[in-house]
């Protein structure tokens, strides 16, 4: 029971932590077409700009602003970089992002060192929030939790009930027409695309003292956040968000079960004792986003909410 | 290729001065991770050779050498390792030092063996300070690989029988990284309990993989689920330090008995919530008695690199007793240092240690430490630290193990 109810607790963070960062990956995609492979990187970027922050001021004021700057950041490599290399087609476009990501990856090593920063969680929110089991449950997981769901109804109302979101649908699907009402789309692509970085840069602000902020982390979620897209649907907010959740469930399910294969196909013959048999289910955990990502891709090719093909 | 070939013209026109000085440079390829989630690892092993080699510099070098320590990064990965140690090799270095991941160490005295086999007068010496699986120095031991670390089952002897000491532990937990080493670790925690306690229950016995968990509050989870007395972990680097950070924030309030919790970072993460109930196996702690020398040692040392604590008595051990050996061989001909090197004893502030001759086995005493509010000497600027008490100690000659190991000499 109490196993159920934690790996719930911390399947649902560690879900909603995912979709931040794939929101704003799965909202670019939707409007140019392109697939960003830096948006990790800008996730990095939230987390080491927050730690920088909290060495000279609070982490309040870098909940605030290491997003912001951020999204400038990502809003500045569209307007300058991603737009110009657009008239070359997706492929360049691509390559472009890969190369970013390179970019970023390197420059973060080169300032901020190649190990892990000690990154801490803010000492309001270090203590036990309510003890459940024998185990006590911190109170900044929580707050992660509710950051994430403000964030979630924001983002829903912006876009599902304001003019913004409207325009922005719109442009979506047809550009050309919201052009020729007198919106700049060029300048709502650009939004749109610092938004997104923005998002990722918050998902890095409270995840890196969470989990570790350290060069590696953009190379370590990139995958993941992948698979989130395409396994929501290529484009679909919604989408993104059930497979957040459900990717974040079924990892944190995984790990707490101990069962081996010999176990449960005992009855087939298999022993416990054998290679195949004593693999247990929690070790297979880290592998699990990839093969929902295969079967995904074989039974829906739309992915769970998506409407265009990958 | 062009600037590769300047460099190496650059190298040479720089090394005829120093030729010309009678003696030579004696490097130490330190190849470990210094980048990635161990870096921080590897780096505080590369702070500590280079001290070492300072402090044997400034009185005269290794028989009359200077020694250089020259750092590689791996990232923990057995092939780069190859590549880190071919590259030493082509720079002229005949002493390798590497501790970070058993995996890591199999492949280099696979490798220095055929290096050694094909290339007679210019052997290579690996000095293992740190990777513990027992195999090195059991079934695959090797002439040319010397450890001066106690292997896992040694250690695991000293955390047995602590357990041993402690009726009220009825059910322990096993957790490690995926590889070599955490395996050897649980192996031989199951076999020694099962000898010395076989009323204690093993109600766990996981291994997750190495250094790509950044939260283990689902394995603390599972820890506390299964009402476990005890917890024996042999994670080291990241996964040590975060393996205890989830223990501390969901108040998992067990005795953790750990190979490495003594290791960078680990003490900053755990806190007070650690106090009393961390406990590590390690050849020192920093508030064991010691003669003045050896504080201004520590001192020297933690007043240099500030931001990391003295932890790796062995790298010291290690650099005193290659000096020791060059010494008796008037040679730093890495075959004629080894053979000096077998049987050779130490006196280190913490008791003679021995450099067994059949298997290159270190025998040290060893010490079970607790974290502790109250000591002289603290960790990583914590007002926390580690002691031992009475009972603590592991005899040098009592961590002594059978040997599987036939080894063949040149």
């Amino acid at each position: 029971m109490e196993t159920i109810l934690f790996s719930l607790l911390n399947g649902v963070i560690y879900g909603l932590l995912l979709f931040m960062l794939s929101s704003g990956l799965t909202l670019i995609f939707s409007m140019m077409g392109i697939l960003n492979f830096a948006h990790a990187s800008f996730y990095m970027l939230g987390a080491y700009f927050a730690y920088s922050f909290t060495q000279v001021t609070s982490f309040w004021l870098a909940l605030i602003f290491a997003p912001i700057l951020v999204g400038l950041f990502g809003a500045a490599v569209e307007r300058w970089g991603l737009r110009k290399v657009h008239a070359n087609g997706h492929v360049a476009e691509l390559l472009f992002t890969f190369g970013l990501a390179y970019l970023i990856d390197e420059v973060v090593k080169i300032i901020w060192g190649k190990n892990t920063v000690d990154y801490q969680i803010p000492h309001a929110l270090d203590f036990p929030l309510f003890e459940l089991f024998g185990a006590q449950y911190p109170a900044y997981r929580m707050f992660i939790l509710v950051v994430a769901v403000a964030m979630l109804a924001v983002l829903w109302y912006l876009l599902k009930r304001t003019r913004i979101g409207l325009i922005i649908q719109a442009s979506l699907t047809h550009p050309h027409m919201v052009g020729h009402l007198g919106h700049n789309v060029p300048r709502i692509f650009m939004a749109v695309f610092g938004a997104g970085c923005a998002l990722a840069a918050l998902a890095g602000v409270i995840g890196g003292n969470y989990l570790t902020t350290e060069p590696s982390m953009a190379t370590f979620m990139g995958p993941v956040v992948f698979v989130v897209v395409v396994v929501g649907g290529l484009g679909s907010l919604e989408g993104a968000f059930i497979a957040s959740l459900l990717i974040g469930l079924m990892q944190t399910f995984a790990i707490s079960i101990s069962a081996s294969f010999g176990d449960i196909f005992g009855w087939a013959g298999l022993s416990p004792t054998s290679e195949l048999g004593s693999i247990t289910i929690s070790s297979l955990a880290p592998m699990l986003p990839f093969l929902m990502l295969v079967l995904i891709l074989m039974i829906r090719p739309n992915g769970l909410m998506g409407t265009r093909e990958v | 290729m062009k600037r590769i070939m300047s460099a190496a013209l650059a190298a040479m026109v720089l090394a005829v001065p120093a030729g010309q000085a009678m003696s030579e440079t004696l490097k130490i390829a330190f190849i470990d991770p210094l980048s990635g989630p161990f870096g921080g690892t590897g780096d505080a092993g590369l702070r500590h050779w280079e001290h070492a080699a300072n402090l044997v510099n400034a009185d005269d070098g290794v028989n009359g050498n200077q020694v250089e320590i020259i750092g590689f990064d791996n990232k923990i990965n057995p092939k780069e390792s190859l590549i880190q140690l071919q590259k030493a090799i082509d720079q002229g270095v005949r002493y390798i030092a590497q501790g970070n991941g058993s995996s890591v160490a199999s492949a280099l005295i696979d490798a220095i063996d055929k290096h050694n086999k094909r290339n007679p007068g210019e052997e290579v010496l690996f000095l293992n300070y740190a990777a513990v699986d027992p195999v090195f120095t059991n079934d695959r031991c090797s002439f040319w690989h010397f450890r001066f670390d106690s292997d896992a089952d040694m250690k695991m002897e000293a955390v047995t029988d602590w357990i041993n000491n402690k009726p009220e532990i009825k059910k322990v937990y096993i957790i490690g990284q995926d590889y070599s080493f955490g395996k050897a670790v649980a192996a031989a925690a199951v076999k020694m309990i099962g000898e010395k306690r076989p009323d204690i229950e093993i109600v766990g016995n996981e291994l997750h993989p190495l250094g790509k968990v950044k939260d283990f509050t689902p394995y603390i989870q599972k820890m506390i689920s299964s009402e476990a007395d005890a917890v024996i972990t042999g994670n080291w680097g990241a996964d040590m330090v975060l393996l205890v950070k989830a223990a501390t924030s969901s108040g998992h309030d067990v005795p953790y008995l750990t190979y490495y919790a003594g290791g960078l970072g680990a003490a900053a993460a755990m806190g007070e919530g650690a106090v009393g109930r961390v406990l590590t196996v390690s050849e020192v702690n920093t508030n064991l008695d010691t003669p003045g020398a050896q504080d201004e040692l520590i001192d020297g040392f933690e007043d240099k690199y500030t931001e990391i604590s003295y932890y790796y008595q062995r790298v010291f051990n290690a650099m005193n007793m290659l000096d020791m050996a060059a010494t008796k061989a008037d040679s730093i001909d890495p075959t004629k240092v080894a053979m000096a090197l077998e049987g050779m004893e130490y006196e280190t502030p913490y008791g003679t240690v021995t450099m067994r001759a059949d298997n290159h086995q270190i025998l040290q005493s060893l010490y079970m430490s607790t974290f502790s509010k109250d000591v002289k000497r603290d960790v990583e600027k914590t007002g926390l630290g580690w002691v031992s008490g009475e009972g603590d100690k592991i005899e040098a000659a009592d961590t002594a193990m059978e040997t599987s190991c036939k080894m063949s000499r040149p």
